[in-house]
């Protein structure tokens, strides 16, 4: 545990972020805490030991080759891989001071803190838009309507859908558009109120447009929210994290504020990357 | 892979090399035709000035075509470089034309006893301009630094060379039109060192990705 | 100018195209067939008293197979009881739990169960329950059709939940949803449509089977009143009818059989209408 007095985290001034606007507390100012995370599938080792801070109220984007570990990475923050059998997860992750692997934790009540919004957008099918925001809620026992209400006006300003939405909320959910669903699932994620928001590539299915507005609704959120963004855009990187993390074959390889790894990237392998010269 | 952009990003350099190679020629010539009070070669450097200015203009295009593919890192750098350096280098070329417009007018004139610091000036900035282009076609931050302090040197050479000419102008009224002349070929002297210095700062930059412009002010 | 091979390559696709639409016409021809047959002998005696009226005496004309109508619903309500409940928590452990090896053998099983002679289930269940009870019953009826149904079930709706895309499950999981809630409430919700599909193609399948009627509920020349006594059932009344040698009776058993077409071509057609593309995403 002494190991977290040691932040590994890039200097990150204040007027980078745009949370500066409400003072964090020092014991809130590191969000994710990850120490020596390894990740193997059966014999495979995916994730070979990265260390790492995630700052609260601010974007981290994880970049990288495919292949190169980084949505196991993030998987890997809010126990997804507890539902794969062939994974093992060994080192550490503390969600602002917490240990979120250790046993007496459900793994259920870490993903209501950290939730995650997926590449491909997928609300439920068979559920309206009123009751795809709310069934985080709804399935994990909240029956109080004024409360789901309350959350859910929220959660579809918050994801810049109320408009567009709000005298439609019995249509299906799939009848919106993509960019819309993608919205509609960050909306979804965001009513169930968790700390952090973990995003898995989630503008690469969508038109430069809808991509646009996910990017400004990402730079809005990241006022109240810790947002964990893993993209191949480096572009998208550059325009919209504090922070970006260059993972290769399991391995961080570079970690540091955006402009400087876009402008001046301290290792040749990112310089690479960066460039489009790799291989 | 960036094969096309590779093969863009050379031809933004190569005609940058190119326009640094024709600037250094302008200057040495433009001083030569001082010196040795050369009315054609005079003629041709004004003539010439053209083309660099043609250099800046395609060259600011080509660096804003490479833009909007979104570079990063070095390729990000040597454009925003590039754009940079082509200005002075522009400027260098108005500077040297200047000089040879005064080269031109005073030899129509019998030549002042006084003008010997302005050669020992001349030279000084030409191997400025030579140094600090050469490093950034062999990539030396080191020596492109080295090179910065010299500035000063040519400001003071100028400081001096004007305070001559105008205590010769009190003494010899006569020689007033030469006299501003040569103030105006030492002014664009001191003009061409600070370029050089630019460029010198432009590749401190583009090696390093440290800005160390206004750093003495 | 079309070359000696290019003609020769059209009449080979005439050709081809004119074989199979005749095969085609062919496979449906039997189905037109029987459905004009049945509904030319059986529509005759489709009336009123048919679908009201016990059977008649022996060797009298009249009545009608009321209680069989009655009593093929009677069977299929109660083998989906038992069977349905069975296989839907059956495909959902295929499909969501269980290992590898398990799930393979339950598969096969279902399989080889599936292929099983149906007078074997009879036998079977006649064996089970009608001895120890020592008397045919509506029970008996019901236990074997619902073991019919249950490895049909069984695997369609292990199937139908295999398909529904991982994504939605991610999604739930991501929520802090827990495992059971996200199979009960969003994966079987999305699959319902074909978990239900599958229920009423093994109602469909189920519903005509006489075989293993004939040892456990054996029929009834009357209304069934106790789960433990025999009961009549559509395809038993036809089958007793048709051997009969009244030619009344064998009127009746036409119209039964129309009956029964009617029933299985019913659900099959609510099938379809329940899974139709009601819009492209």
């Amino acid at each position: 545990m002494t190991e977290l007095n040691k932040p590994i985290l890039p200097a990150l001034p204040e007027s980078l972020r745009s949370g500066a606007l409400k003072p964090i507390p020092p014991s809130q100012q590191t969000a994710l805490t990850v120490r020596d995370l390894i990740v193997t599938f059966g014999e495979r080792e995916v994730l070979k030991g990265v260390t790492m801070d995630i700052p609260s109220r601010a974007v981290t984007a994880i970049i990288g080759p495919s292949g190169c570990g980084k949505s196991t990475f993030l998987r890997a923050l809010n126990r997804m891989h507890d539902l794969v059998p062939s994974a093992r997860v060994q080192g550490e992750v503390y969600l602002f001071g917490e240990n979120i692997y250790r046993k007496e934790l459900e793994p259920v009540t870490v993903r209501r803190r950290i939730g995650m919004v997926f590449q491909k957008s997928n609300p439920f099918p068979t559920m309206s838009i009123l009751e795809n925001v709310t069934v985080g809620l709804r399935l994990n026992g909240v029956r109080d309507r004024t409360l789901l209400q309350e959350r859910m006006t929220h959660a579809l300003t918050m994801a810049a859908l109320w408009d567009e939405v709000k005298d439609r909320l019995d249509a299906p959910a799939i009848s919106l558009s993509g960019g819309q669903q993608q919205r509609l699932c960050i909306a979804r994620a965001l009513a169930v109120e968790p700390e952090v928001l973990l995003m898995d590539e989630p503008a690469s299915a969508l038109d430069p447009l809808a991509t646009a507005r996910i990017e400004d609704l990402i730079l809005e959120l990241k006022k109240d929210y810790t947002i964990v963004i893993v993209t191949h855009n480096m572009q998208q990187a550059a325009r919209m994290s504090d922070l970006t993390a260059f993972f290769y074959l399991g391995e961080l390889i570079e970690y540091g504020q955006t402009r400087a790894i876009f402008t001046h990237p301290k290792n040749k392998r990112t310089e690479d990357y960066v460039t489009g010269r790799f291989g | 892979m960036a094969h096309f952009f590779d093969a863009e990003l050379d031809n933004l350099k190569q005609k940058l090399l190119a326009m640094a190679g024709n600037a250094e020629a302008a200057v040495n010539k433009a001083v030569q035709a001082l010196t040795n009070r050369d009315h054609e070669l005079a003629v041709q450097v004004n003539e010439n000035d053209k083309i660099l200015d043609q250099f800046e203009i395609e060259i600011d295009e080509l660096a804003i075509h490479l833009l909007a593919k979104a570079p990063l890192a070095t390729d990000l750098r040597l454009i925003t470089v590039a754009m940079k350096i082509s200005q002075n280098l522009e400027r260098v070329g108005d500077e040297a034309a200047k000089i040879a417009k005064r080269a031109r007018d005073l030899s129509q004139e019998p030549p002042l006893k006084h003008s010997q610091q302005i050669p020992a000036m001349a030279q000084l900035v030409v191997q400025m301009l030579k140094e600090s282009l050469d490093c950034f076609v062999n990539q030396q931050p080191d020596a492109a630094r080295a090179l910065i302090p010299r500035d000063k040197e040519v400001d003071q050479l100028n400081k001096e060379i004007h305070r001559g000419l105008a205590h010769l102008m009190v003494a010899d009224p006569e020689a007033i039109p030469r006299c501003l002349n040569l103030m105006v070929v030492s002014k664009s002297l001191e003009r061409i060192a600070d370029h050089a210095k630019n460029v010198a700062e432009e590749v401190v930059y583009l090696c390093e990705a440290q800005d160390i412009r206004h750093a003495g002010k | 100018m079309p070359s000696v091979h290019h003609r020769w390559r059209k009449f080979k696709d005439i050709l081809v195209q004119a074989i199979t639409c005749f095969c085609a016409f062919l496979v449906v021809l039997p189905l037109g067939l029987i459905f004009y047959y049945v509904l030319k002998s059986g529509i005759g005696a489709v009336n009123w008293d048919f679908f009201t009226k016990l059977p008649g005496p022996v060797g009298e004309s009249g009545g009608g197979m009321a209680n069989a109508i009655v009593g093929t619903f009677e069977l299929l309500a109660l083998a989906s009881l038992l069977g349905v409940p069975t296989a839907l928590l059956g495909g959902i452990f295929l499909a969501e739990y269980g290992s590898s090896r398990l799930n393979w053998w339950i598969r096969f099983t279902a399989d080889v169960l599936n292929a099983v002679p149906s007078i074997i289930w009879g036998m079977v269940v006649y064996g089970l329950v009608v001895v120890p009870l020592k008397g045919f019953s509506a029970l008996a009826g019901s236990i074997v059709l619902g073991m019919m149904m249950l490895p049909l079930i069984l695997r369609t709706t292990e199937e139908v939940l295999l398909l529904v895309p991982n994504g939605y499950r991610e999604a739930a999981f991501a929520l802090g949803i827990s495992k059971w809630r996200t199979i009960l409430q969003i994966v079987v919700r999305t699959a319902m449509k074909g978990i239900i599909t599958g229920i009423l193609l093994a109602l469909a399948r189920v519903a005509g089977e006489t075989a293993p009627l004939l040892f456990t509920a054996f029929g009834n020349r009357f209304w069934n009143h106790s789960l433990k006594d025999p009961i009549a059932a559509l395809p038993l009344q036809i089958f007793n009818y048709a051997i009969s040698p009244y030619e009344d009776w064998h009127r009746q058993a036409w119209a039964g059989a129309l009956v029964l077409l009617l029933l299985v071509a019913m659900v099959n057609v609510t099938v379809r209408f329940l899974t139709r593309d009601r819009f492209r995403m």
